[in-house]
């Protein structure tokens, strides 16, 4: 060969002009439904489009047409990750309408359930950050104890993922004592595992290299978005509903909020962790008040909307009466609007609701954290490399069916 | 509850705009009133910017379609102060026809798609948005679709009649 300094690698595309790239709407590594058109400098985000709706469902529509009790499903449908906190924040929103005063065992049990459902949520977001950070074995073992989490819900109300947990007023039954032994047995096997997790990843030169100063949020930016949960606490901000406006006794529990100070990647994930610690905490110290509370009472005493049982119906006319008035909507409400949230998986889950007196809620609009949270993802994407972008994706962790409601 | 008192809160902002605010309400706690769509912004930039009120955080936008009414559509915002955790409520009603109303994203960059999904709704032109467009409807979809008159399904859909499913 004669001219040995020519390349022998001939490429012809022109090396300073950007490509479009369709990140979605079904990429692998999306974990949903998100389509985002990027202008793409070799690896690096020029600019991006998010494009979202792909799964809209109209629940806001159909609400209207729904009597209260059967929009609990749809609530199920939103951040289908923790769905009971959806369903119990719906409940709680119809309860403040109403003022409905429920019994304190009631509210501890919601605690529970409620912080099974961060945990698992937290569990799914922090495993999936490890997936795409590739480490995949954290993640294997994590969703062990989702399953134990969902045998948990199963024991209680017989679903595992949309779970329609809870009535209005309190639970459909009480929990067994299968379910105590299950949350027992959880409470037991869950540090550990946890604390496993945290030893592969906390001090990770790898992960934190990969994810340290990545996506970071200054907390003017971050409030200005109006985020809100970890992704918010993440960046210094101690705002949490559970402790702000206290919902169902959360102001008798002792936890603290983490919050983290550069709001990247690396102290959402930290921030998650820790979180999942203090729901812990918090889980034991409502089994402990439970001991206390009179036992057997697991829903208010509101005939009026909460369905008799079964047996009663057949036998007894006052249950008859009440089963057919709340089946056929018969019974008044007040006119009046309400706004309440709930500290969701993702930040504040609020239900806005105005009520005319009627069976079906005039207008219902929920406030989703995943859909106020998510604007900030594509101005944010640029100027970042496509692979931090990915996982930046993973920790804000959008969950489509919250998005797009 | 809150450190400042809603009628604490309510004060303030009468003072500041006397007549433009109307029927304060506190339904379940919550102070609620009415102003028009003159005033709006320079409402959430007083709520926002006031040293004392700080109403720094945009909770949501929505709204809200009353038929009869002779401005049946109501713009609803949700503002939170979180140094003082109280919640205040204001109502803008606007006329049927091309409702219009100020942006409220040169305050908050996040009212960038709470307002876009109240236009992809109720078809309410938030004047100065950068890109008002819908967000979780299709494009090509010419009614908003949040209105009242508007029923829940289709009643001439052909798709679901019975022989389709061997009834």
């Amino acid at each position: 060969m004669s001219n040995k300094n020519t390349s022998v690698f001939f490429d012809n595309d022109p090396q300073d002009a950007t490509t479009t790239l369709n990140l979605g709407p079904t990429h692998p590594a999306t974990h949903g439904v998100f389509q985002n058109v990027l202008e793409m400098d070799g690896e690096r985000i020029v600019s991006g489009v998010s494009t979202i709706g792909y799964i809209h469902r109209a629940f806001e529509k159909i609400a209207e047409h729904r009597p209260f009790y059967q929009i609990t499903p749809l609530t199920d449908r939103l951040n289908y990750c923790s769905s009971p906190i959806n369903n119990m924040g719906w409940h709680m929103t119809v309860e403040k309408m109403l003022g409905i005063e429920t019994p304190k065992r009631v509210d501890y049990l919601r605690v529970i359930i409620m912080e099974l459902a961060r945990i698992s949520d937290h569990l799914i977001c922090n495993g999936i950050l490890g997936v795409d950070t590739g480490a995949y074995s954290g993640f294997l073992y994590l969703m062990e104890e989702r399953e134990h989490i969902y045998e948990i819900y199963e024991e209680v109300c017989g679903a595992r993922l949309t779970t329609n947990i809870g009535r209005i007023g309190g639970f459909e039954r009480d929990f067994n004592d299968i379910a105590f032994a299950k949350l027992r047995k959880f409470l037991d096997k869950f540090p550990p595992i946890l604390k496993e997790f945290e030893n592969l990843f906390n001090r990770n030169r790898i992960f934190i290299d990969r994810t340290s100063g990545v996506g970071a949020v200054d907390p003017e930016t971050a409030l200005n978005y109006s985020w809100s949960g970890p992704i918010l606490r993440a960046t210094g901000v101690d705002y949490d509903v559970r402790v702000n406006e206290p919902y169902s006794s959360y102001e008798d529990f002792d936890f603290e909020i983490p919050v983290g100070t550069n709001g990247d990647v690396y102290d959402r994930f930290i921030v998650r962790n820790e979180e999942m610690w203090q729901s812990v905490r918090i889980i034991e110290q409502a089994l402990q008040k439970i001991e206390k509370e009179p036992k057997g009472v697991f829903h208010a005493d509101v005939p009026e909307f909460y369905l008799p049982p079964k047996e009663q119906v057949y036998n007894n006319m006052e249950a008859l009466i009440y089963h057919f008035k709340i089946v056929m909507g018969e019974i008044d409400t007040p006119k009046t609007e309400v706004y309440h949230c709930v500290e969701g998986g993702n930040g504040e889950l609020g239900f806005y609701l105005v009520n005319d007196g009627g069976r079906s809620p005039y207008r219902l609009h929920f406030r989703r954290p995943s859909f106020i949270n998510y604007q900030m993802y594509a101005p944010m994407s640029s100027g970042m490399l496509l692979s931090d972008a990915i996982i930046n994706m993973s920790s804000l962790n959008v969950i489509a069916g919250e998005l797009d409601a | 509850m809150g450190k400042l008192s809603n009628q604490a809160v309510l004060h303030k902002i009468t003072n500041r705009f006397g007549e433009l605010i109307s029927v304060p309400t506190e339904p379940l706690g919550l102070l609620t009133f009415e102003t028009n769509k003159e005033v709006i912004s320079d409402l959430l930039a007083f709520l926002k910017s006031d040293p004392e009120l700080k109403f720094n955080y945009l909770t949501d936008i929505t709204a809200i379609h009353y038929p009869e009414q002779e401005l049946p559509i109501g713009v609803i915002y949700h503002l939170h102060s979180l140094v003082n955790n109280v919640r205040v409520r204001i109502k803008v009603f606007l006329e049927d026809a091309n409702p219009t109303i100020p942006s409220a994203t040169n305050l908050w960059e996040g009212a960038n798609w709470m307002e876009r999904e109240t236009y992809d709704y109720f078809g309410i032109n938030f004047e100065g948005h950068p890109n008002l467009k819908r967000i979780l409807n299709v494009d090509e979809m010419t009614v908003f679709p949040m209105r009242r008159e508007y029923p829940l399904e289709d009643p001439n859909r052909v798709d679901k009649k019975d022989y389709f499913f061997g009834r």
